[in-house]
């Protein structure tokens, strides 16, 4: 049975400095307020793990609390480039992260064996890509049977995953729907995983038989943050913020803009501030 | 807008989505990628499978998805699936007969930077990476690449092999143990490129209206070969031409909402 904690004290609980940590969500279902909480508490030298590390990340990184990157597209889907991370790759502001660069298709498979208990992931990729130069994890295995050269990869395995997720029902069992990206296996990888959601019903009787639950026993601590995903999305609650996502651009090019946006946004406001700004994305029912 | 009644970029657009069929099942990157694909799919191509690395399969967006996994793409599909069988059992599984690619740096045979521009350690410009695109050019069946035309953009030595394209020409792909076809064409603003059948290397078999050959000269980095017979793309017909200017009004008026309550 996970803890129903608030945001604050499932943070505080779970992370420590210097912890792997993964806070997963491919565009959809981005656990936002969860990682404005760690900025909040101000957590160091942490390992950070995604494939698409996207705004959160950026900011994160801005924040100088990021001792390493391991990541597949360091991107803003569909805007462009994530200007706090390349400040700190190309010029170390506020620091220079170590980076471990992968494809999405080894991310994906090294999450997947990580939640097998495998101690790599074997796959076909990386053929004639330069990144197997630059990556001494990249390496080959034969197959035994065909002897075919593959690709492999340790695995990943997260101190700990914080992921958002619907719902949760009253015995803590969490339900993620629509595009489910990688948050199945980067809990079940994950040592510890805390789950932020949209709200808390009594029960999932009407839930189709082969939808993606994830048992209340694989997970650690559950809050309920409405909005907890902006300005990513939650299927079935409010849409994607487009706009917040190119306005990030103009913010994040600046050190002084990130720094008072930070400010004003992350250190100073509450997890209940998410709610606000998802209010006129929510579709009307 | 050029006198034309079409602009070089909305030429490329539809040179792009001529090139699929009903019958493709295509991988389709962001950007100049997926209007295309959705062009073609609005237009000539309704059949066609349109897959986003999101795990969306069969989708059918009415805007232009900002990012790979906007939610319309999702309520659209015929069915979702998780990022891992996306990458395993879909695309390494060779169920893909299209990936369909944009590039921040290409050669001449097709192999695509997206990662860095300088040296990978220290580099002057940090790009997002490959994402799903190192595995798209390899699994798929095979590659269609579309891009603007520019010197920085087209150039004769890539800063960074992201995606392996035809390598240094010839049967690279098959030294590497590659087996599939790999970059088939190149769809700029000014032109349509096939590789050369033994050497490789892209070659311009069509010119778009009103483009001259010095014209994709001045925007091209490496020493341009042109096709013996040299042809010129069809222009845009007003149905094309309707479909996808609508289909970035719609796109527009989508991504401009806001978040904040009033």
């Amino acid at each position: 049975m996970p803890a129903f904690l608030s945001l604050s004290e499932a943070v505080r609980d779970n992370l420590h400095d210097g912890d792997t940590v993964a806070f997963e969500g491919f565009t959809h279902l981005i656990p936002h307020a969860a990682a404005h909480e760690a900025i909040r508490q101000g957590f160091k030298d942490l390992t950070l793990v995604r494939m698409t590390p996207d705004l959160v990340y950026d900011q994160m990184v801005g924040m100088g609390m990021a001792k390493k990157l391991i990541f597949s597209y360091a991107g803003n889907p569909g805007v462009g480039l994530l200007r706090r991370v390349r400040d700190a790759i190309e010029n170390g502001w506020p620091n220079r992260p170590e980076i471990e660069e992968h494809s999405h298709a080894a991310m994906a498979n090294a999450y997947e064996a990580g939640a097998s208990g495998l101690p790599l992931a074997v796959f076909r990729g990386y053929k004639g890509a330069d990144l197997a130069k630059v990556n001494p994890n990249i390496r080959s295995i034969t197959c035994p049977f065909t002897g075919e050269e593959l690709a492999a990869i340790p695995s990943v395995r997260p101190d700990v995953t914080f992921v958002h997720a619907q719902k949760a029902n009253k015995a803590g069992d969490v339900l993620v729907e629509g595009i489910i990206g990688i948050q199945k296996e980067a809990v079940l990888a994950a040592r510890r995983a805390v789950v932020t959601v949209e709200e808390i019903v009594d029960d999932f009787s009407d839930v189709h038989p082969n939808a993606c639950v994830l048992p209340h026993w694989t997970i650690k601590a559950i809050a309920v943050v409405p909005g907890g995903a902006h300005p990513s999305y939650a299927h079935g609650y409010y849409d994607r913020d487009n706009a917040s996502y190119l306005a990030w651009d103009k913010i994040a090019a600046d050190r002084d803009a990130f720094r008072a946006w930070m400010e004003e946004n992350v250190l100073n406001a509450t997890p209940e501030t998410f709610a606000t700004r998802v209010a006129n994305l929510r579709k009307a029912s | 807008m050029s006198d034309l009644g079409f602009t070089p970029d909305e030429m490329m657009t539809v040179a792009a989505a001529r090139a699929l069929g009903n019958e493709d099942v295509c991988f389709v990157g962001i950007g100049a990628p997926s209007a295309a694909c959705n062009v073609a799919r609005l237009t000539h191509a309704p059949d066609i499978t349109l897959i986003y690395e999101s795990g969306t399969i069969g989708t059918k967006p009415s805007v232009l998805p900002l990012s790979i996994g906007d939610g319309e793409l999702c309520e659209t599909a015929t069915t979702t699936v998780s990022v891992p069988e996306m990458f395993r059992y879909w695309l390494q599984g060779g169920r893909i007969t299209i990936g369909f690619l944009g590039a921040a740096q290409l050669d001449r045979f097709g192999n695509i930077n997206t990662t860095v521009i300088g040296d990978y350690e220290h580099p002057k410009t940090r790009l997002p990476g490959g994402g799903g695109a190192p595995e798209i050019a390899s699994s798929c069946g095979e590659i269609f690449i579309t891009m603007k035309q520019s010197k920085r953009g087209l150039v004769e030595k890539i800063d960074f092999f992201t995606s392996f394209g035809h390598g240094t020409g010839g049967d690279d792909r098959e030294k590497l143990g590659i087996t599939t076809k790999g970059p088939t064409l190149l769809i700029t603003d000014l032109a349509i490129w096939k590789p050369d059948p033994v050497t490789k290397e892209f070659t311009v078999v069509s010119l778009h209206k009103g483009v001259t050959r010095d014209q994709v000269q001045e925007t091209c980095g490496w020493t341009v070969k042109f096709a013996d017979t040299l042809e010129e793309t069809p222009e845009p017909t007003e149905e094309e031409l309707k479909t996808l200017r609508d289909l970035k009004a719609r796109t527009a008026a989508a991504h401009g909402q806001t978040g904040e309550a009033a």
